[in-house]
């Protein structure tokens, strides 16, 4: 493509993580990091699992009450960010494009190459089937956990929800194996992230460009830049 | 760069991460210096204006987040149905005895003796005179078989009967227009509610336990039971009640629990 072409349509390009994406991301990442950390603390005043209590040094609060203080905060920042990453992700289209469609031949050849560590990163701008099923489980999971969050908070305002989940302990623990998904979502998450820093960048600098609004611009590649 | 390797840990690859990788991106890593640290720099501001203090400093911390949890307090009143029901449930599901929930051990609760026991009336209250224990067991019963839950997370389903307190209310003229309705108790615990919540059809002064009269570690002679709040609003061994529109912290809200505390 002549670069004469790209500069004219400068504004229009886009790229992989466009702005809003990239602050709804960082928003998202010390929302969770608040949730869990406080909702280690509520857990550790009446513990689910005898054997498993989250030591002082990982939790967030120094008392019960901070604890609930903290969780209280980061719901409306985890629930309002939440919300408009998923009218973002709809209303663009980037859902679609991105997670959709899930195949299932695809989802065997992923798992297979990387039970081999044989998965390639070469293309940030595709994602393979396993990744589209964690980002799209995290996504669900995030709409479950924030449901059972409700459910805690107010199960008597909103019984009718409650209702669905049988018993305040396993509204309870159904939170609780909310939270494990996204901890084990964010270990794998995170150190992926680090073992391709081109994807951990991407997220702070938009990446590669995507396309333009003009067709010809649709098979840009990696090497593209922004700007010049 | 692809990532391929045979190692069995992904965090120890045979070969370390090439470090190409950047001089492969320079450009992005020059966007990283000029613009987004920058950027970065301005969300983390906006993020510590937001708590509204310095995020190393406990007391400005404690400051902001009970503005949120004041905020809670009127997000929680503006969301209460007051007319809605909690889930009620059957006498064989009711667990025996209670459990019990203070801020000391059981073997320290402070029995108060029912015969002398009165309970004072105060505030905007018309008519200020004391009741006994036997002139309240005169009054009509109402029997609640309700979910109570703690903060902490425990549950259990209990069974209690006692005076509505909404036809208490009434008959001693109190002011229903006013804002709140206070608990004293013999252990010098205090407590509020919100008169929505006062009103509410499964509020009551209980006095029966699974239609024993309450034992000394829940709150004989008397005490507050409401479906619709966790474990520390209901106040046990209740000595006096006062309507009012002025505010009182709490027990437990001096020490930073959320005040309203509604489920």
């Amino acid at each position: 493509m002549p670069k004469q072409h790209v500069k004219s349509n400068t504004r229009k390009l886009r790229q992989l993580h466009p702005l809003p994406v990239r602050i709804m991301h960082w928003i998202n990442a010390v929302a969770v990091l608040i949730m869990i950390g406080s909702g280690w603390k509520i857990y550790n005043d009446d513990v689910i699992f005898g054997w498993l209590h989250f030591p002082d040094s990982v939790v967030i609060g120094k008392w019960a009450q901070y604890g609930l203080q903290w969780h209280f905060f980061g719901m409306w920042i985890f629930v309002l960010n939440g919300l408009a990453y998923l009218s973002y992700g709809i209303f663009t289209g980037r859902f679609r494009q991105k997670l959709f469609p899930i195949s299932l031949r695809e989802i065997l050849t992923t798992v297979s190459d990387a039970l081999r560590l044989h998965l390639s990163h070469d293309d940030l701008t595709h994602y393979n089937a396993v990744q589209k099923i964690l980002y799209l489980g995290v996504i669900l999971v995030g709409i479950l956990i924030v449901m059972t969050g409700l459910c805690l908070w107010k199960p008597v305002q909103f019984s009718e929800l409650a209702a669905i989940f049988h018993d305040f302990q396993t509204i309870r623990l159904i939170h609780f194996l909310c939270m494990a998904a996204i901890a084990a979502f964010i270990a794998v998450h995170v150190t992926l992230a680090v073992l391709v820093p081109r994807s951990l960048l991407a997220m702070l600098t938009g990446g590669p460009v995507v396309g333009t609004s003009v067709p010809s611009a649709a098979g840009m590649t990696t090497e593209a830049t922004p700007t010049h | 760069m692809p990532l391929r390797t045979r190692t069995p840990s992904l965090f120890r690859p045979r070969q370390p991460i090439d470090q190409g990788v950047l001089w492969q991106n320079r450009r992005l890593v020059e966007q990283i210096d000029r613009r987004n640290v920058l950027r970065g720099a301005v969300s983390l501001g906006a993020l510590t204006l937001l708590t509204g203090c310095d995020v190393s400093e406990e007391e400005s911390v404690q400051k902001a987040l009970r503005a949120v949890s004041a905020w809670n307090d009127g997000v929680q009143e503006a969301i209460f149905r007051p007319q809605h029901l909690a889930p009620t449930f059957s006498a064989s599901q009711v667990v025996k005895p209670p459990r019990f929930n203070a801020h000391y051990d059981i073997e320290d609760v402070k029995p108060v003796d029912g015969t002398k026991w009165r309970l004072e009336l105060a505030g905007l209250i018309a008519n200020k005179q004391p009741w006994t224990a036997h002139q309240l067991d005169q009054l009509p019963q109402q029997e609640l078989i309700i979910r109570h839950i703690c903060v902490e997370g425990w549950d259990y389903i209990g069974q209690w009967s006692g005076v509505n307190l909404r036809d208490f209310l009434q008959r001693v003229g109190a002011d229903l227009t006013a804002k709140y309705v206070a608990f004293k108790c013999a252990d010098d615990y205090t407590e509020s509610i919100d008169m929505a919540t006062a009103l509410h059809p499964q509020t009551i002064l209980a006095t029966r336990y699974a239609k024993e009269p309450i034992t000394d570690p829940f709150g004989y002679p008397l005490r507050l039971r409401t479906a619709t709040k966790l474990g520390y609003k209901n106040a046990k061994w209740v000595m006096a009640i006062e309507v009012t529109n002025k505010f009182n912290e709490t027990f437990w809200s001096k020490q930073g629990f959320n005040w309203f505390a509604g489920i």
